[in-house]
C-alpha cells in the first residue's frame, strides 16, 4: 500500500500513513497527467530534432560540421 | 530583503519510499517560505508536483523554461493546472545513488492575495540527458487564504529512500 509522510510543523514530528482510496485515485490521475505532459515534452523535442536534421540535410552538412562552423 | 532563515521542519523518506511529503500546520509567523529539496524517484519520472492547502482544482498557473541536455531549451505554460510542477527528481534510469535538487520560494504566503512562487531544479545524471527547469507559478484559489500546508508529490510514483525536504521560514525583519 502506498504511503505518504505527514510532517507536523508545530511539533516537527513525521508520521507515515497509508493513502486513502481517494488519494490513490488522485495519484493515478496525477500519473496520467504526468505521462501526458511527458509525451508532449517528448513530441516537442522530437519536432525540434527533426527541424534541425532537415536544415542540416538541406545545407548538406553533418552535425559536427555545423558545430565547427558555429564555434 | 530577508535577513532570517529559520528551519521549520524536515522530512526524510525512509526505506519504504513515500508518495508525497506533506508539511502541515505551517505557522503564519514568517514573511516568506522556502523549501529545499533533494529527491530521487523509486519508480519513474523527473517532476515534482506542489499543492497548497490540499487544493487539487485547476487554480494553479505555471510558466516553465527547461533544458534537457541537448537541443534548444524550450518553454510551456498552463493557466489551469492542478498543481505547480518542476523537474528536480532524479529517475531510476539515471546514475545510481544520485539525487536531483531544487528549491521552492513562496512570497507572502500568509497574505490573503494570490501566492507567487518561483521554483528551480535540476535532475542529476552522468550522461547527456538531464533536466534543468525554472518555473514561475501562481496559486490563485477562489477564496484566497494563507498557506498552511504544502504537499510535495513525486509525479512518477514514490520518492526513494533518503530523499529530503527542508522547510524554512524567512522574515523580512
Amino acid at each position: 500500500m502506498p504511503t505518504k509522510l505527514i510532517i507536523n510543523c508545530q511539533t516537527g514530528e513525521q508520521t507515515e500513513v497509508e493513502l486513502t482510496a481517494e488519494e490513490i485515485a488522485q495519484r493515478e490521475a496525477d500519473t496520467k497527467a504526468y505521462e501526458a505532459d511527458k509525451k508532449a515534452k517528448d513530441a516537442e523535442l522530437a519536432a525540434q530534432a527533426k527541424v534541425k536534421a532537415d536544415v542540416l540535410k538541406r545545407l548538406g552538412l553533418t552535425e559536427d560540421e555545423a558545430k565547427a562552423l558555429l564555434s | 530583503m530577508p535577513n532570517t532563515y529559520n528551519l521549520i521542519a524536515t522530512s526524510i523518506v525512509g526505506s519504504g519510499g513515500a508518495a508525497s511529503m506533506d508539511f502541515t500546520i505551517i505557522p503564519a509567523t514568517y514573511t516568506d517560505l522556502l523549501v529545499k529539496i533533494s529527491a530521487r524517484s523509486a519508480d519513474s519520472g523527473t517532476d515534482i508536483a506542489i499543492q497548497f492547502n490540499g487544493s487539487t482544482s485547476t487554480v494553479y498557473k505555471i510558466t516553465r523554461l527547461y533544458g534537457t541536455g541537448s537541443g534548444t531549451p524550450t518553454s510551456n505554460n498552463n493557466a489551469s493546472a492542478t498543481s505547480l510542477i518542476n523537474n528536480m527528481v532524479t529517475q531510476p534510469s539515471y546514475t545510481a545513488s544520485t539525487f536531483g535538487n531544487g528549491e521552492i520560494y513562496i512570497t507572502n504566503y500568509a497574505s490573503s492575495n494570490a501566492k507567487s512562487v518561483s521554483i528551480d531544479g535540476v535532475t542529476e545524471n552522468n550522461a547527456t540527458a538531464s533536466f534543468a527547469t525554472f518555473t514561475a507559478g501562481l496559486w490563485s484559489p477562489a477564496t484566497q487564504a494563507a498557506i498552511t500546508s504544502i504537499k510535495l508529490i513525486s509525479d512518477g510514483g514514490n520518492f526513494a529512500q533518503h530523499s529530503t525536504a527542508y522547510l524554512y521560514g524567512i522574515s523580512n525583519s
